[in-house]
């Protein structure tokens, strides 16, 4: 009798259950722990200065552009890609566009170059892979969270010029610039994915955060400022442009420069995004024949409807996603059958 | 209404199987074998103890146990499933303190128990007094709210073991516990090791060079040299096999009788029957030690002890058999094995055709 009432007063026994989503558990102290860390007020501000000065410089001329052109279609996205005129660094227009897709790379790097050597070194991996989650689960929790980090300031960013461009500039988006807009949100943060992936890539390989990190902005110097200048370089030597060749020959060594710089995530994104935020841009790549040149070249200009846009920039985003997927997988082979040692 | 004192409790299946098994298991870093050949098998409920100097392979076993490197060679159960296949019902059951265990810094001691239980799945009312209880059991409640990275080295090991309680785990796998805590803080850690199998029938695994603490909180303990097991058994059974059939007599002297025939006292216990040597204690009034061979003498040493104390009129204060101390065994025990290695490396050189002309 006693017995009873004293099995019937005892705590339940707690259940042996593994958590559903070991993922889930993580991604949310990572995502706590950002919130309240040094890189998110830097990325606050980063994003921050990449909207405001642009939009601050750039603001006379989209007010006139807004009332000479009153009824044009595009105006409100004139917010994102239009900047001061005779402004311009590395080489990149400086509009809100140009700019977040610089700091795209940074911050997907910054979130990530120390996520798993981090915990090595603090010496909480071996203790966190002794808990009943799976190895992917690490990864995957600390890639949500940052990347849930870094989108919410982008919305946030993203809000406030749209704000900024309907209260005080008065201009009234359409739907169809609204859809852009997203779509062009879509594949920004598609692009912040591909460089968190790589961050962790480089996060599981590399032992020293430091390392880590000088390698991880190095390869990314290495792709947005100076990949164009050394895939034209290397093409000059093996496949140069000459004047007095045939204009056949000529396309086609053109295209095999298009294809190369292709390769590089910078110039897929950037095709993708141009396109998705400027409606009149109708092509990303060289025309492939005379025909197709002298087409081009009797064009009308037009605004392209969304769903021809989004034809033209699908290969582009397919690509960025296979980009994410390979470094993923090779961080994935790295880390799971890796000895975890103290 | 003591559910916040004590860990909930949950009942156990009685399985019969032994909580870890290994045969054969092995593991290899190129040419070296860090574990070689293991074959072990603990029982429900005892605290087993893993000795070996620096790079003996405990840590590697430890390893293979709870899935984190592949074995080369043999299997492993723990608790009856393979820690490489079935790695998250292993990993709920078995508490685990690596050493040199770190912690998130800017998290408290408590926050870092936490998101653990989180990890095993465990939040809530039941989780938060889970966290308290252990942090109790460890003594860390006074600093359970400040960041961890202004805790001492010794307070994170005892984090370390209370994170390692907070899944309630059936087994707990301790690599160095007591590492860098201090001589009562010890005493402590080890009296709860002890009353954790006593009331919760966990089955503790621990790996330590600190051979005294060892002897005295595991039931049984492997001496492990150079990735081979030499050893295994009750301190008892490894001091028969290893101690030569020698036991121990502790006596001591009255104070000032003793100082005065300080001299004297050495050569006339050495001159007793089945007295192998005797250790002279820094002080003459600290404890002499006998060594008795056989170890059956012990009783007949004592009395000659007596007689002899009686007739030259010193006072006796204690007079006492000990064991073997683990740490002699342990000496021993490698002087073995390292002879064996030696008479293999002469008889390879006899063999060796330049050595042999
Ligand atoms: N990743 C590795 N690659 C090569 N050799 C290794 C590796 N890890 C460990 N070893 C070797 O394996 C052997 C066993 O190491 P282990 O860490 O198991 O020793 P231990 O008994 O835990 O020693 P300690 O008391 O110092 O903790 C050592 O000789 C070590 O050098
Ligand atoms: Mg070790």
């Amino acid at each position: 009798m006693t017995a009873a009432k004293a099995q019937a007063e005892a705590p339940a026994p707690m259940e042996r259950s593994v958590p559903r989503a070991g993922w889930l558990v993580v991604a949310g102290k990572e995502f706590a722990d950002h919130l309240l860390s040094v890189r998110f007020f830097v990325l606050l501000l980063v994003l921050g200065l990449a909207a405001g000065i642009p939009l601050f410089l750039a603001a006379e001329r989209i007010r006139s552009l807004a009332s000479e052109v009153s009824g044009a279609q595009a105006v409100f996205l004139a917010l994102f890609i239009i900047g001061p005129q005779d402004v311009s660094i590395f080489g990149l227009d400086v509009s809100v566009q140009g700019f977040i897709g610089l700091a795209a790379p940074l911050l997907g790097i910054a979130f990530a170059f120390d996520a798993v050597n981090g915990e090595r070194a603090q010496g909480t991996l071996p203790r966190l892979v002794a808990q009943p989650i799976h190895r992917d689960d690490v990864i995957n929790g600390k890639f949500v969270a940052s990347l849930a980090a870094i989108t919410l300031v982008l919305l946030a960013v993203v809000l406030l010029i749209s704000g900024f461009g309907l209260l005080r500039l008065g201009i009234v988006p359409q739907w169809a610039e609204v859809l852009r807009l997203g779509l062009w949100f879509l594949v920004t943060v598609v692009y912040v994915a591909l460089w968190l992936a790589f961050g962790l890539l480089i996060s599981v390989v590399i032992r020293r955060a430091a390392t880590a990190a000088l390698v991880g902005f190095g390869i990314w110097m290495l792709i947005a400022m100076f990949g164009r200048f050394i895939v034209n370089l290397l093409l000059g030597a093996f496949a140069p442009v000459s004047s007095s060749a045939p204009v056949d020959q000529t396309l086609s060594t053109f295209q095999l420069h298009d294809f190369v710089l292709r390769l590089l995530p910078t110039t897929l994104y950037n095709e993708a995004s141009s396109v998705l935020l400027n409606p009149s841009l109708t092509q990303t790549s060289t025309p492939a024949t005379v025909g197709q040149l002298a087409q081009v070249q009797q064009q009308v200009p037009t605004l392209l409807a969304l769903d021809q846009s989004l034809l033209l920039v699908w290969p582009q985003v397919v690509a960025l996603l296979a980009l994410s997927v390979i470094c993923f997988a090779i961080a994935y082979v790295r880390f799971m059958g890796e000895e975890v040692r103290a | 209404m003591s559910a916040a004192a004590a860990p909930a409790a949950s009942p156990r299946k009685a399985t019969p199987e032994a909580p870890i098994v290994t045969a054969g298991l092995t593991k290899r870093y190129g040419d070296l074998t860090a574990v070689d050949n293991l074959d072990l098998e603990l029982r429900r409920g005892e605290i087993f103890g893993l000795l070996g100097q620096n790079g003996a392979g405990k840590t590697t076993t430890i390893l293979m146990l709870l899935g984190l490197t592949e074995p080369s060679g043999g299997t492993a159960r723990v608790i009856g499933l393979d820690p490489a296949r079935d790695a998250l019902r292993v990993k709920r059951q078995v508490g685990y303190l690596p050493d040199s265990v770190g912690f998130y810094g800017d998290l408290t001691g408590r926050q870092n128990l936490r998101y653990t239980a989180r990890l095993n799945g465990l939040q809530g009312a039941g989780a938060e007094a889970t966290i308290e209880s252990v942090l109790e059991h460890v003594g860390l409640l006074d600093r359970a709210d400040t960041p961890t990275e202004t805790y001492s080295r010794g307070m994170l090991q005892r984090l370390g073991i209370a994170d390692a309680l907070v899944k309630d785990p059936e087994i707990l796998i301790l690599d160095e516990p007591t590492a860098a805590i201090d001589p009562i803080g010890v005493v402590e850690i080890l009296d709860l090791l002890r009353q954790l199998v006593r009331e919760r029938g966990v089955t503790i695994l621990l790996s330590s060079h600190l051979l005294t603490q060892v002897q005295s909180v595991c039931d049984r303990v492997g001496i492990f040299a150079s990735g081979r097991l030499i050893g295994l058994g009750t301190v008892a059974e490894l001091a028969t096999r290893f101690g030569n059939d020698t036991g121990r007599v502790e006596v001591s002297f009255e104070g000032e009788q003793a100082t005065a025939a300080a001299g004297r006292i050495g050569p006339t216990l050495s001159a007793l029957d089945h007295v192998e040597s005797v250790d002279a204690p820094a002080q003459p009034t600290d404890p002499w030690t006998l060594v008795v061979k056989p170890a059956s003498a012990g009783r007949a040493v004592r009395e000659a002890v007596l007689a002899v104390a009686a007739r030259e009129s010193l006072g006796l204060t204690a007079i006492r058999s000990t064991e073997a101390s683990l740490d002699e065994i342990y000496r021993a025990a490698l002087k073995q094995t390292g002879l064996q290695q030696a008479d293999r490396d002469t008889a390879a050189e006899a063999t060796d055709p330049e050595g042999s002309d």
